[in-house]
Order: C-alpha cells, then structure tokens, then sequence
C-alpha cells in the first residue's frame, strides 16, 4: 500500500534553515546540508526547501544549495519560493531538484501551471497554497502569506489541479505556528474533493495532530518544521506511532 | 566500467549521476550514439511526458539505437515505460521492448501515484539483498501492466508491473536513485550485473 509521508520543511533564508511562527518571527535553526541528511538517514519520506523570503525580496532560490543536497540525499525533495518561470524550474531540476513548488506567481498568471506541467509533467509540479479564513470564508493569500486575495480556497485548488498540478501542499495560516495541531476539516474537504495528493502543512505540534490529519484530514502526507528541527518529535518515533494506529508508514 | 546515463533533456537526471557517485561510479551523461553503444551499463531515465520524450528520442536517432543495445540497460521510470510496446500518455508509441501496454492510472485513486510503495513478487537478480515488501518511491500516472517480463508488482488500484525485464533489458516504475538505501542496492545490483 502507498505509504503516507512525513515531510520535513527547511524554510531557507541566507542559507540557513529558519522557521517562521506565523511567517513573520525567524528563528535560527541550522544547516539545510546537515539537516537534509540527518532527515534522510533518520525516516523522512521526503524534504521540502522553501525560500521564505524569495518572494518577499525577489530573490531566485539557491541553486547551489539545490545541487548540494542532491549530491548528498538519496530521498526525493522538493524546492519552491520565487519560482515564476519555465527557466527557473529548468534550471532547478537540473540541479537536481525532484519537484518545484509554485505559489505566487501562479496565482499572478496561472497559465504557468499548464506550461510547467506541460513541460515537465505534473508529478514534479507541486502547487502551494497559503489561506485563512476571513469572515468563516477560506481564502488565498500570496507573497508568503502577506497578500489577501479574493480567491476562494476551495476553487482555486480546483482550478491548479484541472490546470496541471501534481499535488498540493496547503498550508492553513490560521494554524500555522500554533501547535493546535492541522486543518484537517478543510483538509478533509480538499482531498475529498480533488484526485491530486494533498500535502498538509501549519499547525503541527505533537505525535497525535499527526495521527489526526491523517485519519480525521485524509492528507497523504505531512509537512512540518520546528517540531523536527528542534528535536519536539522524532521522526522514526512518530512513524512508529503511526504504524501503531493502522497508518501505512515506510519504517 | 564505463556507466552511461543517456542525456536527451528529459527532466532530472543528475540525481541519477549523483546515486552512482555515492556508489563510488563516475557515471557520464551522453547523448552521444557511439558513447551509448560502447557503455558497459547504459542508464535510460525519464521524468517528464511520453509523447514529447519520443520525440526527443526520435530527432537524436536515440529510437533506434536504444532497442538494439547489447549491454545491461535500465530504464527507470518513463525510460521504462518507454521501454513497453504503447502508452496512453498522448497516445504514444513506445520502443517495443516489453510486449505490453502503459495505461493511466483509474480516477478512484489519487492520480499522479506519489511516494512511497512497496515492491513484491521480486523474481531477479536486481533485487538481490532486497526484501519483499520493501518500499521504493514512486511517481507516475501511467503503469505497465502484469505480463511475462513482470519481475516485481506494487498495488495501486491495481497489481501491476512495477518492474520489468527481458534479455539485457530491466525497467523499473520507481526511482532507485530516489529510494534511499534500498535505492542504491538495486542500482548496485544492476553495476554488477
């Protein structure tokens, strides 16, 4: 059976890995090198590098970081944070990147998705989606999350996976830095009601948010940070709990 | 021992270098046909779309080539499936090697397949060292379906060939160069074929 992953998220800036409590307060927390295979030798499915500050600051993501952790990891990874061209995901994945996540500058022109997807094929497309609710509504926000946008959660989502997502990774800001655990009711409704897999992210703070979100959210997989970087939760150990609740796991 | 990556634009294949790297071999990236005819070990990957992936193979000569290599080849991922006889991705033609179909994953699974599954029915010497029920990870829409070259099956909706092999041709749907350590055995295994 296809396993549900566990995804660390290396929230880079400068070179450094950092963790932002509700995007905004950045903490210290590491080498990505040194993180990245700590993770891969020590039951990560998969590892996520995001650019936090990419977008805010029209920086490109780090390529000579890309190709170091490709060099030095034998798990797949995904990289995302400025991208907003056919040449700068080229250029990812020929440094080795397995799969590129776009955010804002699919919302800006969602044509990109189509030509990405056409190109490279959807399984390396990952689409981010960044949303809160406003007034009981989910909605999307752009540029790490600073940005509301008028875009209903749930028809954006729609609209990424007909125009050529390979899977998303949503990220509730409502939950994101709080440790109460996923979104999962959302979570829920969006696996439901789409045929990509959906990676969930914000919110997790112990073994059992884990358990929940999968069971309660029905997410393929999910992703966090500090709670990894700071040692909170051991991955081998969360993925042994998870065996135990009947959750298929890769141990 | 001279391993050979055949380099025809198609998607991430660094990775594939890097594995061996890790293994200790200085794989070469080619598109070069003499280069590729006189490899020990020939590497045949693939992440992107069938349809364009032939054409590229096709505007190089590489279609021709590649079925009539003599040395171990492997086929990883789409390599694989272009290895088969058709695929349902943009109604493409493959390179007949394995006598068998590519289809599109049914709509009552998550369709692209992404992560992690495990591999059975293992029956070659690739799999050397490797358990049933291991894991190995896996990205697609399309699979090859159970035929006589079927020498390891997953499940996703459906038991189907997760690899492949026939004379000096092998084909895996996952990515060894993905797959951690059990990843690297199988690469090694094909090293010492």
């Amino acid at each position: 059976m296809l396993a549900k992953r566990i995804i660390p998220c290396l929230d880079i800036k400068n070179g450094r890995t950092v963790k932002g409590v509700n995007f905004i307060d950045l903490r210290d927390a590491g080498d990505p090198i040194e993180l990245a295979k700590i993770y891969s030798e020590n039951g990560a499915d998969e590892l996520v590098f995001l650019d936090i500050s990419a977008t805010l600051e029209g920086r490109k993501t780090m390529l000579d970081l890309v190709l170091e952790v490709a060099k030095q990891i034998n798990i797949p990874f995904t990289v995302g944070g400025g991208i907003s061209s056919l040449e700068d995901v080229e250029a990812l994945l020929k440094f080795g990147a397995d799969k590129v996540s776009v955010n804002s500058s699919a919302i800006k022109r969602p044509d990109l998705i189509n030509e990405l997807s056409k190109k490279f094929g959807n399984q390396c497309i990952v689409v981010a989606i960044d949303a809160k609710q406003i007034h009981g509504q989910w909605k999307v926000h752009l540029a790490g999350g600073t940005i509301s946008t008028d875009l209903d959660l749930f028809e954006w989502a729609k609209e990424v996976e007909q125009r050529g997502a390979g899977e998303i990774l949503f990220t509730s800001m409502d939950h994101d830095g709080t440790k109460n655990g996923f979104a999962n009711l959302v979570l829920k409704q969006l696996s439901e009601e789409l045929n990509i897999p959906i990676i969930a992210s914000g919110g997790a703070g112990n073994i059992q948010h884990f358990i929940d979100t999968f069971q309660l959210g029905k997410a393929d997989a999910a992703l966090a940070a500090s709670v990894f970087h700071f040692g909170e939760i051991e991955i081998l150990d969360l993925k042994r709990k998870l065996k135990n609740n009947n959750i298929e796991v890769r141990l | 021992m001279k391993v050979v990556i055949i380099d025809y634009g198609a998607g991430n294949i660094k990775s594939i270098q890097f594995a061996f790297k890790r293994l200790g071999v200085d794989a070469v990236l080619s598109n070069k046909l003499k280069e590729i005819m006189g490899a020990d070990k020939v590497i045949f990957p693939g992440v992107g779309e069938a349809n364009s992936a032939m054409k590229m193979l096709g505007e190089s000569g590489l279609d021709i080539i590649i079925p009539q290599l003599t040395q171990p080849v492997l086929g990883i991922c789409l390599g694989m499936q272009l290895l088969c006889n058709d695929t349902e991705e943009g109604n493409t033609k493959g390179l007949g090697v394995f006598n068998v179909s590519v289809k599109r994953f049914p709509n009552q699974v998550k369709v692209p397949q992404m992560g992690w599954n495990t591999i059975n029915n293992l029956k070659s010497e690739l799999f050397h060292g490797i358990s049933e029920n291991e894991y190995m990870y896996l990205v697609h829409s399309y699979y090859a379906e159970n035929c006589k070259d079927t020498i390891a099956t997953t499940n996703y909706s459906e038991i189907y060939s997760s690899a492949l092999q026939k004379n000096n041709f092998y084909g895996v749907q996952f990515h060894p160069e993905k797959s951690s350590y059990t990843g690297e055995l199988l690469l090694k295994n094909f090293l010492e074929l």
